[in-house]
């Protein structure tokens, strides 16, 4: 699909260009790394709008230690190209900050994570990993176990920073003339939010000065609970990684699950059968609404509608029963499974799910009615935390938050999977990119939702639910039982894991909150070597710091709602 | 409404002592230091479904100056240890602890670079609930254990119910 970008770069760079390869249909370029930057720039004025995240791989064995792999994306060409450079430990590399702003945290993320430094980066600074932390966790050399206390809390302002954010508004006062102006950093007041506030639903940390009520500037730290998924998955066996995606975005388990088992079949070269498509697309849009649901109640109780909270919670509360009966459990529902499910739907499980969508309807109808046109509701929600397409792009923003402002992309349409193109529904946009676009894009796209599932209900084909390839799936239990030879598969499988081929695949698809890939890497064992996610809202909370300035803090929480930050996916 | 000191069974006696814990049992002020998945079990036990009102523990405070029950609902990270240890200290005694859920009892199964193995190394923990996330029924039953706990303990501050934790846990 990107062979027009890899072409365009081969015309321009031409034996700059160190390789060209596509696995699985991924095509990838490889650069030295004094040429990254041109590439970047290329690219992105050849169409590629968006730097999806930055992966880095560890290679101890070799002299060119550590693989960056640049995940590239237009929106206008509906292409994607990756981009490759091999370095050596202790090299730096160009930062790519300047290019495209959700370089900036990603590059940190790679600093701390692996320790290769970024030359230029503005802020180069640990992300996940506490402040007193030594080394680097993900290297290969870093021992799991190997926890390291923190003493104290890293403070996000010093003095000197104080001082100059004083400097910095003095210089913009129009009129030198006026003593009343002149502000001094004493004048300023530094406001701590979280790791452990209400508002910010889940451990994540704002520190804001304040100029009377105005946020004069606004520093964001996170990985408060960075719980390693990565080197988690690189302990554990391809199977053994799923209960793990579950806790990544708690609200929508289901959509970790079903993305994870895609993105590991694309690696391995299979395919889901069509009624395990069809049911992860299914659980897929349930997951869908219910973390829809539990962003726009807790959104609009942090703007003091807490009546909503008990209209849409209650419907939340009665699709998990659904989910709990499907699955056994409410939260972390561990579903999918490498090549399909775990197990087949319960009986009457159809007319169950109709049942909750009416529910639905009538919990969103009654929200409709106390919000649309609620005078205090719009106050604080329209143009608040505004902003623009073309920024929202160069941050990294996909999903809801990206088509409040207006641009329709949806991956379930533009890079169908599990036979979305076999689904009519449409992608409902905003025109503002405000926390109330953002909010009403969420409440419209359950509505599609809805319609997704009952036209996958009502031809929800037979056949078998899991692929037929005992390398990948578990036998079934009377083989196990009955045949030697079925003991040894599943102790095989068990025991070994999957045996990946060795190689690499980037899945994703379009989770609640944007797009969610896994990045697998293989080397033919049944662990991962490396198992990168690119949590939607990690590039989104980047921007947040940006996106409150200037504002007064009880936007800024309006806004944090808004944006559906999940604490599990964006520290991971 | 005049008192009739003549008639007996308009009296009730009971012991300060009783009376206070009695009252304190059905008002604890819970403060969630909800940090992952098993806060939004926590979100479930509060709305209407699971009610958690009828056990007199719906007033949810996020100051912990005004809370006397702060239930840890997620992981624990080395990097969130120290804020959990600030906002434990600045609850006013007495206070309880409910570990909700596996992180928050002992790492759960995250046994890695990032997670403190249960939050009782830090602070003392009253009730451990088990789950992964508890259930919010689960939520329940520890917090009526607690109750009982509450009356029949009483005000004892929680230095002394825990002054012969070993050092070694915190
Ligand atoms: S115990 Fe389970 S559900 Fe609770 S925070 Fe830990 S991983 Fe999440």
């Amino acid at each position: 699909m990107s062979q027009k970008l890899v072409d365009s770069l081969q015309r321009e760079f031409g034996t700059d260009i160190l390789a060209v390869d596509s696995p699985r249909g991924d095509e990838s370029v490889t650069v030295a790394p004094e040429r990254l930057l041109d590439v970047l720039g290329h690219l992105r004025c050849a169409g590629c709008e968006q730097l999806s995240d930055v992966v880095g791989v560890d290679h101890p064995d070799r002299a060119e230690r550590f693989e960056l792999v640049y995940l590239l994306r237009s929106y206008a060409d509906n292409e994607r190209v990756q981009v490759k450079v091999n370095v050596a430990e202790d090299a730096p590399v160009p930062s790519a900050a300047g290019v495209y702003r959700s370089a900036n945290w990603a590059e940190r993320e790679v600093y701390d994570l692996l320790g290769v430094p970024f030359s230029g980066h503005p802020d180069l600074r640990r992300l996940l990993c506490h402040h007193e932390f030594e080394g680097h966790a993900l290297r290969k050399d870093y021992p799991i176990e190997q926890g390291q206390e923190c003493a104290r809390p890293e403070k996000l302002f010093t003095d000197e920073d104080i001082a100059r954010a004083a400097e910095r508004a003095n210089d913009l006062v129009s009129d030198p003339d006026d003593v009343h102006d002149e502000l001094h950093p004493s004048d300023l007041l530094t406001v701590n939010i979280g790791p452990s506030h209400p508002a910010t639903h889940g451990a994540l940390r704002a520190e804001v000065l304040l100029d009377g009520e105005n946020i004069l500037e606004a520093r964001t730290e996170i990985g408060y609970i960075h719980r390693c998924f990565e080197k988690e998955a690189e302990d554990h066996t391809w199977a053994q990684v799923m209960p793990y995606t579950d806790r990544l975005n708690y609200c929508s388990a289901m959509l970790n699950n079903s993305i994870y088992a895609m993105a590991v079949e694309k690696t391995i070269g299979v395919e889901a059968t069509p009624r395990a498509q069809a049911i992860r697309v299914i659980v897929s849009e349930l997951s869908r609404i219910i973390d829809h649901l539990v962003c726009v109640c807790a959104n609009l109780v942090d703007i003091g509608a807490l009546t909503n909270y008990w209209y849409l919670y209650n419907v939340r509360e009665s699709i998990y029963e659904t989910l709990e009966k499907l699955c056994g459990s409410r939260l972390t529902t561990n579903y999918a499974r490498i090549g399909g499910m775990s197990h087949d739907l319960f009986d009457g499980f159809d007319a169950e799910v109709r049942t909750k969508l009416d529910e639905m309807d009538v919990g969103n109808a009654d929200v409709m009615k106390l919000i649309a046109r609620n005078r205090i509701f719009l106050d604080r929600t329209v143009d608040v935390g505004v902003i623009s397409q073309e920024d929202a792009l160069s941050w990294g923003y996909t999903g809801p938050c990206l088509r409040a402002t207006g641009l329709a992309y949806d991956l379930r349409k533009l890079a169908p999977y599990s036979g979305y193109e076999n689904y009519d529904f449409d992608i409902p946009t905003g025109t503002n990119g405000d926390t109330h676009d953002r909010i009403m894009v969420r409440m419209a796209e359950m509505v599609q939702s809805r319609s997704i599932i009952l036209q996958a209900l009502d031809k929800l084909p037979d056949g078998p639910l899991n692929i037929d390839d005992n390398s990948v799936v578990l036998p079934p239990k009377e083989s196990v039982y009955g045949s030697i030879e079925g003991v040894m598969n599943q102790f095989k499988l068990v025991y070994e894991g999957i045996q990946v081929p060795a190689g690499r695949g980037y899945g994703f698809g379009e989770g609640a909150n944007g797009e969610l890939g896994y990045y697998c890497v293989s080397d033919g064992t049944g662990h991962p070597y490396r198992l990168k996610v690119r949590p939607p809202c990690f590039p989104i909370f980047s921007s947040y710091a940006e996106l409150v300035r200037g504002g007064m803090i009880p936007d800024a929480i309006a806004t944090l709602g808004s944006l559906n930050i999940i604490a599990g996916e964006l520290d991971r | 409404m005049a008192i009739d000191l003549e008639n007996p069974s308009n009296f009730i006696t009971t012991r300060v002592r009783q009376a206070v814990n009695w009252g304190r049992k059905y008002s604890l002020w819970p403060l969630p230091f909800g940090v992952a998945c098993c806060a939004i079990e926590f979100m479930s036990t509060v709305s209407s479904y699971n009610d958690i009102s009828r056990f007199g523990a719906e007033l949810v405070r996020f100051s912990p100056r005004q809370s006397d029950l702060m239930i840890i609902a997620g992981t624990i990270s080395y990097k969130q240890a120290p804020i959990l240890k600030t906002i434990y200290a600045q609850m006013a005694e007495p206070k309880w602890v409910i570990a909700m859920g596996a992180c928050a009892s002992s790492g759960g199964f995250y046994n890695n670079y990032s997670t403190l193995q249960g939050a009782d190394r830090v602070i003392p923990v009253d009730m451990y609930v088990a789950g992964c996330p508890p259930t919010p029924e689960n939520l329940l039953y520890a917090l009526t254990q607690l109750q009982e706990r509450v009356e029949k303990e009483g005000l004892v501050p929680a230095a002394e119910r825990h002054a012969g934790r070993s050092e070694a846990r915190g």
